[in-house]
């Protein structure tokens, strides 16, 4: 055990590696990751067990000596200020107080499998199912305890600060610690706990401020970028300028749809090229995929720059002007009937007004600031990871069949880095790193670099969103028909092939899911493809097309951001035609009182005048105009509008926002002023990923590779009014801010550009150019 | 307010290491005892002697005999391996051991990367180690830690102005040697000195309320109005 203990520094390793320098202290309640993955491990396996039992209670808290609760979550903080809210509630079931508490977070064979940190969906998970659940648990089992210990019934107990007492005799106490003496509480969680009741909340609700927020404004809080371990080497990685390897003519297309087509091989790496550099330790190449290790980054950087790669003619891009015209004729592999009801066809026959008109989504990216990075330490047949992937546990088994070695071998850490918002590198570079520190035995840190990043980034997925939609004669929409193509490419990790990184390596690619599918699912599909809104006859189709050029995963409200700016939009459209107010004709075809009241929220905010759109004529070149969107949030899981007021610069085409108003209600609000700053992002993400973002390419490769080629939002650029409206819903079940607002601004954007032009927008982003060239038009 | 780099700081406790690896752990009770520890291990003490001729070396050419450089950073000095055209970036992260700088771009496009040269803000990515030898160089543990943050840093706490915080340390940096050159801006021109740093999270409205709140010219209702 001493060889694998080894494998994971302990701390006094790294305080002799450091020669005495540390430079984090602090966080008394924010565990150190590495220092919980450094904890020993018991059994014979030498990173625990593969999975942790999730029915125990024991599995999510323990009670220390000294009182402090430890909380092990499988949900990741990214960013987001989850690990401060996964607390509150934790503290709330248990009656101790917020600085009582700890978190450590995703470990292999430490925490519990919470599945993917994505979707919104972890405060969701962790009040319905997670930590709450195992929190009150634990409670009913420590009052169970104390009971016997004070000789009394359950309910005669109450609890403070972690100390049981009996009402009216203050003689009688005992504190969790001591019930619990540093062992486990040994409960399991019960499916019929009753947590408390939203009145007795203290913790809950309040806004209590991210402990990880003084370390990362003092240089003290270690991201996945900042992990060093002894003797640790650096490496990067060598790519063809296109994200594909793959051929794309007619016949290879098939192949590859049927999932045989072997992927290019590498033509030839000419180590020779590099042979005058210092510090190169080893130039890695599995497949096609090509890495340098050296001792230090910056060798490894020219390296990489200078090595001579010679690739096996990589297939062509599509024609980007033609994009939309290619997805929506690409085979499609899987139609999915989501709604059918009443009978569409029929219903736009006799209606008095028909419309159609078709919406498009560019890819674009997740765009973060720090480029992708992991460290890898495999050797002896062990393998262990620190990563900021969204899921440690299907990474761990991605990475067991990308280096053959058996999961329990196999350890992932996670380690929060740069904001990712959706899948991002972060699993790709963990692939990179482990297969580089594979092929030297020594532990390997690999950051991507800014152009790495950006041309192979999983790309939010491009969509063609189609609709069409009759009114009748008193203006309520009586037919909804909705169709839409969504682009894709690979996914999360499982199977390597399922990113770049592993397919490079030569693993096959996943087969697309194939139509029809065994059970065409109808409702709700989490893609915000199904109606908000209250119509007499629906259909929606949606159609996956693969499409081998670019790889694509889950952007920040995937899927759901593009359905919902087509259907706000087009919801517009059909205010218009009817003559009507756009919050009007919304609370028409509503009577769901969440979104009511959200939309409600909003445009009192704004102040809201109703009137139909457009704006009545003005006067000069600029024109001002605002707009409504919302949605309901994946089906259930939370509720959102938007009221833009914006100006049009009919010269230059240029769109000014000059104030966003956002509600939300996500059932009860467990931290104000954190769900308020993920709404304040989803506004400014929203409106950069509106008017500027778009992934550029031509035949060649990917055009948009730095800041100055994918341009995002600045200061500068940011209207000085936002206005926020938490819609609190105490008695009603925590749900996700992570996402949701940022699905409403594009509609809304493109809705005021028409009420202050009477234009039409349909496909973002809404550039200058666009916009004039729909002014012209 | 004194983050020319001269002034030890509150990071006077911070030993030299002769091959320095960044602590890889957001910590708890059990780093800082560690550190404790360490301090008064002794080891660390003497590589900080050892370092103190390389001022003096430094003030000549920069140069130390064995090829290597002396670069004075947080008011200390610091003897580095690194080629003469390294990005002070890596030498700053790898072989000082600092954390409060970011690389994002390596291009100069992001800020992430935002140190002070002489008080002025710079890009570290983008300037060569042997740049700056014999001059102060700033990085964010220069201004202040957690136990003393800066008025800045302190700012950024209250205002809860950091989600994944990648590009702060840049942001904070650019600030500080902004408001020494105006005092007072108005909120036009603080977005104007920062609008050459991204924040892909969306955190701007509270960066700049911080740097508002730090300069005193932060008023009741300013910013986001929030309802609810």
């Amino acid at each position: 055990m001493g060889e694998l203990r080894r494998l994971t520094p302990t701390r006094r390793d790294f305080m002799k590696a450091a020669g005495g320098l540390v430079v984090g202290i602090s966080l008394p309640a924010y565990v150190g990751q590495l220092e919980a993955a450094a904890a020993p491990t018991t059994g014979t396996a030498p990173f625990g067990p593969l999975n942790v039992p999730v029915d125990q209670v024991d599995s999510w808290l323990q009670v220390a000596k000294n009182g402090t609760v430890t909380i092990f979550t499988g949900k990741v903080e990214l960013g987001t200020g989850t690990l401060t809210a996964s607390r509150q509630i934790v503290a709330e079931e248990l009656d101790v107080s917020f600085p009582a508490t700890e978190i450590v977070q995703a470990i292999t064979g430490k925490t519990v499998d919470q599945g993917v940190t994505a979707g919104s969906q972890t405060m969701r998970t962790q009040w319905a199912t997670g930590l709450r659940i195992a929190a009150a648990s634990a409670r009913q089992a420590l009052l169970s305890m104390a009971a016997t210990r004070l000789a009394v019934t359950p309910d005669k107990l109450r609890v403070q600060n972690g100390v049981v007492s009996v009402q009216g005799d203050s003689s009688k106490t005992v504190s969790y610690a001591d019930l619990v003496r540093g062992g486990k509480i040994g409960a399991q969680l019960s499916r019929s706990v009753r947590p408390k009741d939203a009145s007795a909340y203290q913790v809950v609700g309040q806004s209590i401020p991210r402990e990880d927020v003084p370390a990362k404004v003092t240089g003290e809080f270690t991201y996945v970028q900042d992990v060093r371990l002894p003797g640790m080497l650096h490496g990067r990685i060598v790519r063809p300028t296109r994200p594909s390897p793959l051929t794309a003519s007619p016949t290879a297309l098939a192949r590859v749809i049927k999932g045989t087509l072997a992927n290019a091989t590498l033509a030839n790496v000419d180590e020779s090229s590099i042979a005058h550099l210092k510090g190169i330790v080893r130039v890695v190449t599995k497949s096609s995929l090509v890495g340098v290790v050296a001792e230090r980054e910056e060798e490894a950087i020219a390296a990489a720059q200078a090595l001579k790669v010679t690739w096996n003619d990589p297939a062509s891009l599509p024609d980007q002007s033609t994009l939309y015209d290619t997805i929506q004729t690409t085979k499609v592999n899987n139609t999915r009937v989501i709604a059918n009801s009443g009978d569409v066809e029929a219903a736009l026959g006799s209606a008095d007004h028909v419309i159609q008109a078709v919406y498009m989504h560019p890819y674009q990216m997740h765009g973060s600031i720090g480029p992708s990075c992991a460290v890898a330490h495999v050797h002896d047949g062990l393998a262990e990871v620190w990563s900021g992937t969204q899921s440690v546990y299907a990474l761990r088994t991605t990475l067991a069949t990308l280096l053959s070695i058996d999961p329990a071998n196999v350890r992932v850490n996670y380690v929060e880095g740069s904001g990712c918002y959706g899948i991002n590198g972060a699993d790709d570079v963990s692939l990179s790193a482990a297969l580089m520190s594979q092929a030297t035995g020594k532990p390997v840190r690999v950051q991507y670099m800014r152009a790495d990043e950006m041309s192979w980034e999983n790309f939010g997925n491009a969509m063609v969103m189609s609709l069409r939609a009759g009114l009748d004669a008193a203006g309520r929409i009586v037919g909804w028909d909705y169709q839409n193509w969504s682009a894709n490419r690979g996914g999360r990790p499982a199977p390597p092939g399922n990113v770049p990184a592993g397919v490079l390596a030569g693993f096959p690619e996943a087969t697309p899911p194939q139509s029809p599918p065994a059970s065409p699912p109808l409702g709700d599909d989490g893609s915000n493809s199904l109606p908000w809104y209250t119509f007499p006859s629906q259909r929606v189709r949606s159609y996956g097309v693969y499409q081998p050029w670019l790889f694509t995963g889950p952007l920040r409200s995937p899927s759901r951001l593009q359905n919902t700016f087509a259907m706000e939009s087009f919801m517009d459209e059909l205010a218009a035609l009817a003559v009507a107010d756009p919050v009007a004709f919304r609370l028409l075809h509503t009577n769901d009182f969440r979104l009511v009241d959200v939309i409600k929220a909003a445009a009192r905010s704004a102040n809201w005048q109703p009137r139909p759109s457009p704006a009545p004529a003005q006067t000069g070149t600029t024109k001002t105009g605002r707009g409504i969107a919302a949605t309901r949030y994946e089906g259930s899981s939370s509720w959102v509008a938007a009221v833009i007021t914006l100006t049009v610069d009919t010269t230059s085409g240029v769109v000014t926002p000059t104030q966003v108003v956002a509600s939300q209600d996500c059932g009860v609000v467990i931290n104000p002023d954190g769900c308020k700053a993920q709404i304040e992002g989803n506004i400014v993400q929203g409106l950069s990923r509106s008017l500027k973002e778009e992934v550029k390419f031509d035949h060649s490769g990917v055009l948009s590779v730095d800041w100055a080629s994918y341009p995002i939002i600045t200061f500068q650029e940011l209207p000085d009014d936002i206005r926020i409206e938490l819609v609190n819903r105490p008695n009603l079940p925590a749900l996700g801010v992570g996402e949701a607002v940022i699905s409403v601004i594009a509609g809304a954007i493109g809705n005021a550009i028409f009420d202050a032009t009477g234009r039409r927008m349909r496909q973002l982003p809404f550039t200058p150019e666009r916009v004039k060239a729909a002014l012209q038009a | 307010m004194d983050n020319t780099g001269g002034n030890p700081g509150p990071n006077s406790e911070e030993q030299v290491p002769k091959k320095p690896v960044t602590e890889p752990t957001e910590a708890g009770d059990g780093l800082r005892r560690s550190r404790r520890a360490a301090i008064g291990a002794g080891g660390a003490a003497a590589a900080v002697v050892a370092l103190g001729a390389g001022a003096y070396l430094a003030e000549r050419a920069g140069l130390l005999p064995g090829g290597g450089l002396t670069i004075k950073v947080n008011g200390k000095d610091h003897a580095v391996q690194a080629d003469p055209d390294t990005p002070l970036l890596y030498v700053l992260r790898n072989e000082v051991g600092l954390k409060g700088l970011r690389f994002g771009c390596g291009l100069a496009q992001c800020g992430s990367c935002t140190v002070q040269l002489d008080g002025k803000a710079v890009r570290s990515c983008q300037t060569k180690v042997s740049a700056v030898a014999g001059r102060a160089v700033t990085t964010l543990e220069g201004l202040g830690n957690i136990a003393h943050p800066h008025p800045l840093q302190k700012a950024f706490i209250d205002q809860q102005a950091a989600q994944c915080g990648y590009c702060i340390p840049g942001m904070i940096m650019e600030a500080d040697a902004f408001l020494r050159s105006k005092p007072k801006p108005t909120a036009t021109e603080i977005k104007s000195a920062l609008s050459g740093h991204l924040c892909r999270c969306g955190t701007h409205y509270r960066i700049v309320r911080a740097v508002q709140a730090a300069a005193g010219t932060l008023t009741a209702g300013a910013g986001v109005q929030q309802g609810g």
